[in-house]
């Protein structure tokens, strides 16, 4: 499939544009990547004894994959309320440099703040992504009505994807469960390791693992935070030396 | 699975709402309503994007080291192994996700299967 020419009359109505942008879910490995995570996210929930609806409510209010484990997997550790917040609250602060420069895509002369409200909730890393590739293709003053459509298809495959890795999780054995459980560290370990374009990207990484264990013995309640702050702080050093050097 | 069981209780949803929602809709609405005034390549943000992939970095750490559910009843070495096999896969395969997943998962999965 690909999307029709900006000046063709599949663009005249906004509705139209939602559809192209729900197609589009088709046309990118991403979709696959997000669906391995979110059944990962539904089999973990699961495992902790969150309810399905806990984890489908996560995943159209919350909308962040990583921000969804971090809250899971602290709470199902014994966490305090005000720890996992924390930690999801510096997770999260990645979405922000992300609406920053995704919503100048969208916004045209007479754009209301208040139409760009609901794209910059469907604004995560795979829509990030894909806005920067799809939206040179599509006309601007259908963009957002696109990336709603976009959204929705991303949202709806993932709340599929929880479904069927919550009721695996309850019936599958043993073996197959772990299976389902590893998918989500594996993907986001690879779609970050690709993301990673940058030296200081590659180093706050794989920091980020190693210094985890160190961190974890200290048993603070709030290791995760500790071991990111860290060895991203010691990431940005890097970054910040070869710059001084160059 | 009766419907409460489906819903859950209330409180968990309410921590959902404290500790998920909030804390995640501040970053995007600030982005909304400040974003115009920011460079993307700042240094500042150069920073908070290390410190955010770190923490996920060790949340993916966490998982494997201290395994939720079904997962803890796959040894340690063999955890660390199939995400070791699906590195290499990943790197060998010019950073292929779905390389270094499958090889990961299959890795894990043969050896549950040899270990009995």
């Amino acid at each position: 499939m690909a999307l029709p020419p900006l000046d063709s009359p599949q663009w005249n109505s906004r509705w139209l544009a939602f559809g192209w942008g729900l197609r589009s879910i088709t046309q990118t490995i991403l979709t696959i990547v997000l669906f391995v995570t979110y059944l990962g996210i539904g089999a973990l929930a699961h495992d902790t004894h969150f309810s399905l609806a806990w984890a489908l409510a996560s995943t159209l209010f919350v909308w962040a994959g990583p921000a969804q484990i971090i809250l899971i997997t602290t709470l199902g550790s014994g966490a305090t309320i005000i720890q996992s917040a924390i930690a999801v609250t510096v997770s999260a602060i990645r979405l922000f440099p992300m609406v920053v420069s995704v919503l100048p895509l969208m916004r045209t002369p007479t754009t209301k703040r208040r139409e760009l409200i609901f794209a910059a909730h469907l604004t995560a890393v795979t829509l990030w992504v894909e806005c920067h590739r799809f939206l040179p293709q599509v006309p601007r003053e259908r963009r957002i009505a696109f990336v709603h459509g976009l959204g929705c298809g991303l949202v709806s495959v993932c709340l599929v994807a929880n479904t069927v890795g919550y009721f695996l999780a309850a019936n599958l054995t043993q073996t197959l469960g772990a299976a389902i459980l590893l998918l989500t560290p594996l993907s986001f370990l690879f779609s970050t390791a690709r993301n990673s374009r940058e030296v200081a990207d590659v180093v706050a990484l794989v920091l980020g693992i190693l210094l985890y264990p160190l961190a974890a013995k200290m048993n603070s309640g709030v290791d995760i935070l500790v071991s990111g702050v860290a060895a991203g702080t010691i990431a940005y050093g890097v970054h910040w030396w070869r710059q001084v050097r160059a | 699975m009766s419907f409460a069981q489906a819903i859950g209780d209330w409180h968990a949803l309410a921590v959902l709402f404290v500790a998920g929602v909030v804390p995640n809709q501040i970053w995007r609405m600030l982005g909304l309503w400040f974003g115009g005034g920011i460079d993307e390549g700042s240094e500042l943000l150069v920073w908070v994007r290390a410190v955010a992939t770190a923490i996920l970095a060790g949340v993916i750490a966490q998982i494997v080291v201290e395994p939720p559910g079904a997962l803890a009843s796959v040894p340690d070495a063999l955890r660390y192994g199939a995400v070791a096999a699906g590195l290499v896969a990943f790197l060998l395969a010019r950073r292929s996700i779905f390389a270094g997943v499958v090889t990961g998962e299959v890795f894990m999965l043969a050896g549950k299967w040899w270990l009995g």
